[in-house]
Order: C-alpha cells, then structure tokens, then sequence
C-alpha cells in the first residue's frame, strides 16, 4: 500500500522538536536559539545521568567528578532558570494540551462521523468549567475539580445515552449538547453572583500562565498514554466510517470500541483542559486540516493530528505571551484569530465537501 | 454450510421473523425474496449475530453462533448489502483491505495483501487499486464490495439486494461472479428484488411473505402464479424462457389507457 503519510509524519515531528526549542528561545529576555538548544542539551543529560545514577551510583559519581559534559557552559545561571524552569515547562504543556485536543478531537469526529464534533462536543468543556468556577468561588483547587468536572460529565452524558446496552450516536451527541447546556447555565450564574468573576472568565478563555514542571509530569502521563491507546482503534475506527452495520458485518464490537475511545478522548481532554482552561479551536480545526492533507486513514491521521496540534498550539502560546510587552492574551483567543483565517482559505481553495 | 432453524426475531416485541429454517449448502445459490418488509434483511442480521433471535438457532458448519465471537463470524460470514456511495477518500485498496479487519491483529501482514489482491483480480477490480473509493461508478463499487467481501475468506456470502441500483449490464455482471464464487464452493444466500434474476441464478429460492415463509423449492417449485399472488398481492403469469432455460415472470397489467378510466 502506498504510504505517503509517513514521511509527513516525519516531517511533522521534525518541526515539533524545532518548535519546541525555538520557542522556549523567545521571550522577553532574549536568548539565542543555540544557547537554548545546548541549555537543553544539558538539562536532558543531566536528567539522564541522574536516572542512571539510580542504576548505576559508580558511572555517574565517575563522571561528574571528571567534569564531563557533551557542551561548555557558555550562559548564566539565571538564563539557564528562564529556559529550564520557566519556559520549558510552558512550551511542553502547549505541546501536550495541544496534541491531546487535537487527538481527542480527530477520535471525536470519527467517532460520531460528525465534522462539527470537538473534544468538548459532549459537554466535557462544560463540564470542566463548571468544577473549575466552583473551585474558584470555594477556593479549592481548579485542575483537580475542572478534571472530576469532565470526567463525571462523560460518565453522566453516557449513561443518559445507553438504550439497552447500545449507545446510538445521535442520542449521545443530544444528550452531551442538552448536559452541557444545563452545566453552562450553572456556571454563568456562579460568574453572576460571584464577587471576583474575572478568574473564572480568564479560565474558560484558556491560557497556559500557570505551567509548572508538576503540571508537565501529572498531565504528560495521561495524555501520553491516553494518545497512544487511542491510537489502537485507528482501523476499527476506519471501517466504522463505512457505516456501524457494515463495521459490525466485519466483526468489530461497536460499542466497545464506542466505549473505549469516549473513555479515552475524556481522559486526555480532561487532563488538558485541567491545565489549561477551554482552549476553542485546535481539537475542531486541525484534525481538519490533516484530514484534508493526509486523507482519513486514522493510522496516520491520528499521529498527524497529535503533532500539528502541538506545533500549533506551541506557536499560538509564544505569540500570545510575547505579542504584547508585559501583559500575556489567553491563547484561546490566538488559537482562533490564526486558525479560523486560514481554515477558511483551505474550505475555498478545495471547492468541495470537506467531509461527508 | 448453513442452517436456520426455527428461527424468530424482531425488534422489541415486534416479531419480524416468525419460525423461519432454511439450509443452504455449498455451492448452491439461494435466493430470498419477498415484497418490502417481508423480514429479508432481518434474516441477513441475524445470521451475522448483528441481531440476536428471539428464538431459534443459527448453526455454521455445525456451530451455533451464539457460541462463536463476532470476528469468528466474521471470518465465515461475508456481507455484501447495496452500497450507494462511501464519502471518505480511502483508495479501493484500503477498502478492500478492511475486509481483513476480522484477521488483522496489530497491522496487516504480506499474507493480507496478497488475498486482498486476489481477492480484486476475482472481482476484476485491480485495476482500481489505488483510485479513491470516491470516484468509482455503482458498478465499480459494488465490485469492489464484492473484493472486501472475499478478502474475509468467507464460506457464506450474503447478499442484500447488490444489484438494485445497478444497470442491466453490471446486474449481470455482479450475479456472474456471486455464481463462479458459489460454484467454486461458497455458500450463497440472496435477498433479491428482481423475479426473473432470481429465478435464472438460484438454485433454490425461499419467498418470505410478514415474516413467515411460505415456500421453499427450486425456482419452478417456488414461482408459481398463486404463489407469487400470495407473497405479493399481484397477478402474474409465468412462462418458460426458452433462452435462458429458466422462468420469466410477467405481471398480468391491464392496458394503461384502461386503468386510467
């Protein structure tokens, strides 16, 4: 079979490892992109040396007291605390929230067989917001309420969908719009009666101000594996385009598949939103984009989507902190301003249907 | 070999199929037929398990498939329904390819490949291999249908009305291979539309009128005019074609100027 999709994807991770080190360079204290790089250089040796030093006490106590290092210090300590604790963390976590809305968002839409369907189509955004304001009124911590916001909202949509053990797609689409509508409502009076509402309206725009190494490690682990099983419906979701009779005629159980990538697309939506508040857009727009580049094969599709969602996010975060001295935009906000232009420049320059 | 016994379902409390036992053998093509809500595609469901009966057994080769997984049916059962149009830009390889899904454990390996082309050299559809299922004519796709429904391996292929929306042409052309397949030792069961197809490429024909069957036999046990008035609720006569050797079933019209008196 012919697979031109590969060497996109090769591509594709190619300029996601230059994002990420060209834009931990950028910033307000302007270091160049070759300090970065060896600043990173270091740091990923060091994290190295010290985990083999848990192996192998002697190799590592060797080593440092020879001094060895892969490249001379040539910076300071404090740039070295600007990329390694302060920048790298945030262009991470972009990448992270960006690949898992975007992964999620490409399981969504092949999922439902629905173009306008997102991470959030199911109420999950709701969901998040509603844990999230209410941690902000009653002072509790918001990534831990915003994630059992969304979690327990896909858990509630689900089951308010099941028909004798069957779960038909139109009714889970009603029923996460009709849930989602509810949660919205309560979270507008929670912003209404609030004394300090700017917090919460912060929030739902989505931003990445708060990264944190914490952040990284929790969400990394979630959305990385919740990624890469999603990955291992590719094909049943494939043939599950053709129609759910003819997917079941080919032997595969709809509903598990139905349930496991639901699961999956909740938990990497949830630990992304957790972090970073309702960032619109890169979970609806980019698996688009891919799809129009790469075809429908989810085997590459998936990948595709998880890496340009991180490039794109990336992008978006750096401009939303740089563009302005001193004050940063959610990056919700850019996410829509770049993506949507050019969205609407791929629709006319194709001329035909995007989607069935 | 496939065996119906006794066999009752529905949706709900709505029976569709009531008592229905058919046995179709190797090499033999047998065509169901009935008018519109008769119960053909129910009884297409659940052979394939897609329906649970509400009563009876299903037995293939011997074994009830309540007792078989869906991918072990799917390794016996092919389906072939009417498809009218695929909107997603996957090339007839991968589509073909997706019939290996009940086989595929991981990615497909270089025993796949080379049944799904067999599979598009049978159907006369390689020459397709790598154009966009999107692009392809009714005739072209239903062909290639046909290849994914090969590439499963099957010893049933069930057919749910292929040629409906087709041309005579490619009617034709598509019952000419689901014969070859039958007669190189496939189980063929047919739900058809067309009387004349049906009585000219069965072997044996079941008519299904609400649910019950109400004849089994060879197409000139079957096609008789009471029969035919029965399922149908229409006069017919039926007369021997002596170029096909087979039946020719001509509702009995009157004049249109007549009717529309």
């Amino acid at each position: 079979m012919a697979k031109p999709g590969k060497s996109v994807i090769f591509i594709l991770a190619l300029l996601l490892i230059a994002a990420v080190i060209s834009n931990t360079a950028i910033g307000s204290t302007s270091i160049s992109p070759d300090v970065t790089a060896k600043i990173l250089v270091t740091e990923i040796f060091e994290s190295i040396l010290e985990m083999t030093g848990k192996i192998f006490p002697s190799v590592t106590a060797n080593m440092q007291a020879n001094g060895y290092y892969p490249v001379d210090k040539t910076w300071t300590d404090s740039q070295e605390v600007i990329i390694s604790d302060i920048r790298l963390p945030r262009v991470l976590l972009a990448a992270l929230v960006g690949a898992a809305l975007s992964t999620a968002g490409c399981a969504m839409q092949g999922l439902l067989k629905n173009p306008m369907a997102d991470p959030y189509i199911i109420g999950m955004s709701s969901g998040a917001a509603l844990g999230a304001s209410l941690a902000f009124v009653m002072l509790l911590p918001v990534q831990f309420l915003s994630f059992i916001g969304a979690v327990i909202t896909i858990f509630v949509v689900y089951n308010i969908s099941k028909i004798g053990g069957k779960v038909p797609v139109d009714t889970l689409l009603l029923s996460g719009i009709a849930v989602g509508s509810l949660l919205a409502a309560f979270t507008s009076l929670i912003i209404f009666i609030s004394h300090s509402p700017h917090q919460i309206i912060f929030w739902l725009m989505g931003g990445l101000w708060t990264a944190s190494w914490d952040k990284v490690k929790i969400t990394s682990v979630m959305i990385i594996f919740g990624i890469l099983v999603l990955y291992r419906f590719a094909w049943s979701l494939n043939v599950m385009l053709l129609g759910e009779e003819q997917a079941q005629y080919l032997g595969i159980n709809i509903e598990q598949v139905k349930r496991y990538v639901l699961v999956l697309s909740a938990l990497v939506t949830a630990a992304a939103v957790s972090v970073s508040g309702i960032i619109g857009f890169v979970g609806l727009i980019i698996p688009h984009i891919m799809r129009i580049i790469v075809g429908p094969d989810h085997r590459i599709l998936f990948p595709a989507s998880t890496l340009m969602g991180a490039v794109f996010l990336v992008l978006c975060d750096t401009f939303s902190r740089t563009i302005i001295d001193s004050v940063e935009l959610p990056v919700g906000i850019v996410t829509a301003m770049f993506g949507a232009p050019f969205f609407i420049y791929l629709l006319r320059k194709r001329r035909q249907s995007l989607y069935a | 070999m496939l065996e119906i016994r006794d066999l009752s379902a529905g949706y709900g409390h709505r029976h569709v199929l009531e008592q229905i036992s058919i046995k179709a053998s190797e090499g033999e093509v047998v065509g169901v037929i009935g008018p519109n809500g008769s119960g053909k595609t129910t009884l297409l469901k659940t052979i394939t398990k897609v329906l649970e009966p509400i009563s009876g057994t299903v037995l293939i080769d011997g074994t009830n498939i309540d007792e078989m997984q869906s991918t072990q049916i799917a390794k016996k059962v092919a389906v072939v329904s009417q498809v009218i149009s695929i909107n997603f830009e996957f090339t007839v390889e991968d589509i073909v390819l997706m019939g290996r899904t009940p086989y595929i454990k991981g990615s497909e390996t270089v025993e796949d490949i080379n049944i799904v082309r067999d599979a598009m050299e049978k159907t006369n559809t390689i020459f397709l291999k790598d154009r966009l299922i999107t692009q392809l004519s009714g005739g072209e796709l239903q062909r290639v249908i046909i290849a994914r429904a090969f590439a499963q391996n099957p010893k049933i292929l069930l057919l749910d009305e292929p040629t409906s929306h087709l041309d005579i042409t490619n009617q034709i052309d598509i019952l000419n291979l689901v014969k070859h397949a039958s007669r190189k030792g496939m189980v063929v069961v047919a739900v058809m539309h067309d009387l004349n197809l049906a009585a000219y490429y069965c072997d044996k024909i079941c008519l299904l009128r609400d649910g019950k069957l109400i004849s089994v036999g060879t197409p000139d046990q079957v096609l008789t005019p009471s029969n035919i008035e029965r399922a149908f609720n229409i006069a017919v006569e039926v007369i021997p074609n002596e170029i096909t050797n087979s039946l020719y079933v001509i509702p009995v019209l009157e004049p249109l100027h007549e009717t529309l008196h």
